[in-house]
């Protein structure tokens, strides 16, 4: 049995540490903020310029000037502070978020994360993604390990259009949790999901990989 | 000295545009957006348009409408993952698009208005982004040059402002609007309040006045959201409800 995307996000919050600023990505990501262990105190940034996310709010409290980066409303806490977008990516770039916790279409090997443009088909754009992979400490990616195809996502050499270059430090798909150091040092297989084998890990990853459970 | 108090969004525009211009346009998303102006741009019909936002509205709503209309010839953007026109045009050829990494974009454009003329930055580094730029190590990392941005009219909202041209934002409704305030050859402010002169906290002045050349306070504010999110009473986990 494969992570569901909840047990991917739980698997995910155990990068947390207490006092760190994290930055949250769009979809799997999100979720990680409901398994913040209980008395660890962590701050999320919202990159269009809020520290301190609050949860959504109850029905009927919406508040139109206050959104988070997935433009969902949200809501403050007594710690927020708001401000612009050039602050916001001045936190990012200037190496001041511990972590960075990102949705991925292909990592590789050697680090790289591609997560903004299928050519020719989906026309999005990179949103503040090359600016948290480029500026934040930690970069963890949490994806689904195939494509709705089964063509495998973690690649020896990503085909779409690169986010960065040697920026993933480590990966959580649904199958297990890989090592990625950047590149810098092998690739390597440290867990597997319960009832996962890895035969089955290694038929549909093709990026090479050591293994050490 | 001429007033820089304007009754509404055509008169504050009298004069400025004209075709193939470039606009900055405040916002994210549709949070904090100069809704009065985008109307009143439409309206005049000025084409051929470079608009530089973060994002492009949604489809009828925001700069979405300037798509509509055919009034935009190219957008500098971060994101436009939600307008469905915007892929359709840009697919076919019919718009011009300039993708920045959102950082490099605030930064250009505080750049602009800063009188810097260029930085070096490591967001793109090794991406399409940074294809056909300078590229120099420092420190013995590899950096992308990235030029500052200025535009021939900025058109950005504030939640309360005087006539001096003072403004202040209210939570994430500031995101680009006080980088863009300072990188217009013109720029024009609306606003939800509009308070007498002394009445601002001098020290919680978020945008100072001599950025800003004409204000005005909005008609009406529609203030759409595009995703409602909400919680049940008790618990953590959002629902996401409707998209605008």
């Amino acid at each position: 049995m494969a992570w569901t995307r909840d047990e991917m996000a739980a698997r995910a919050a155990s990068e947390l540490r207490d006092g760190f600023y994290v930055n949250l990505g769009i979809g799997i990501p999100t979720l990680v903020a409901n398994y913040i262990p209980a008395g660890m105190h962590v701050t999320l940034q919202s990159e269009n310029g809020m520290l301190g996310m609050g949860p959504f709010p109850h029905e009927g409290e919406e508040d139109a000037d206050l959104i988070n980066a997935g433009k969902q409303t949200i809501t403050e806490l007594d710690s927020s502070s708001y401000f612009s977008s050039a602050d916001s990516f001045a936190m990012i770039r200037g190496g001041h978020i511990a972590l960075s916790i990102l949705g991925g279409m292909q990592v590789s090997e050697k680090g790289d994360l591609a997560n903004w443009m299928v050519p020719g088909k989906v026309v999005k754009g990179m949103g503040g993604a090359m600016d948290l992979v480029a500026g934040v400490k930690r970069v963890v990616v949490v994806m689904d390990h195939v494509e709705k195809s089964g063509a495998p996502k973690l690649l020896k050499a990503c085909t779409l259009p690169l986010t960065g270059a040697g920026v993933v430090d480590l990966l959580i798909t649904d199958l297990g949790v890989f090592e990625v150091g950047r590149g810098k040092s092998p690739l390597k297989l440290t867990a597997l999901a319960s009832g996962v084998t890895l035969d089955e890990i290694k038929a549909k990853t093709e990026a090479e990989f050591e293994v050490g459970l | 000295m001429a007033g820089k108090t304007q009754k509404d969004a055509a008169e504050a525009l009298a004069g400025v545009l004209f075709d193939g211009m470039t606009i900055m346009a405040g916002g994210f998303g549709l949070c904090g957006i100069p809704e009065n102006l985008i109307a009143a741009i439409r309206e005049t019909g000025v084409k051929n348009l470079t608009v530089v936002s973060n994002n492009c509205g949604i489809d009828g709503f925001g700069l979405g409408v300037l798509l509509e209309s055919g009034q935009i010839k190219k957008m500098i953007s971060s994101y436009v993952g939600e307008n469905k026109l915007f892929e359709k045009l840009y697919l076919s050829g019919e718009l011009e698009l300039e993708f920045n990494p959102q950082g490099t974009l605030a930064e250009r454009i505080r750049a602009g208005g800063a009188g810097i003329p260029a930085f070096f930055t490591k967001t793109g580094v090794g991406t399409l982004v940074a294809e056909g730029k300078e590229t120099r190590e420092f420190d013995g990392e590899l950096y992308v040059m990235e030029r500052g941005l200025t535009a021939d009219l900025a058109i950005v909202k504030a939640h309360t402002g005087d006539a001096e041209g003072n403004l202040v934002y209210r939570k994430t409704a500031r995101n680009f609007n006080p980088m863009m305030a300072t990188a217009g050859k013109v720029t024009i402010a609306e606003i939800e309040h509009l308070v007498p002169v002394g009445s601002l906290d001098k020290d919680n002045i978020h945008t100072p006045g001599i950025y800003v050349d004409r204000i005005f306070q909005g008609a009406n504010f529609e203030k759409r959201i595009e995703r409602v999110t909400t919680r049940p009473k008790e618990t953590q986990m959002g629902e996401e409800k409707a998209s605008a």
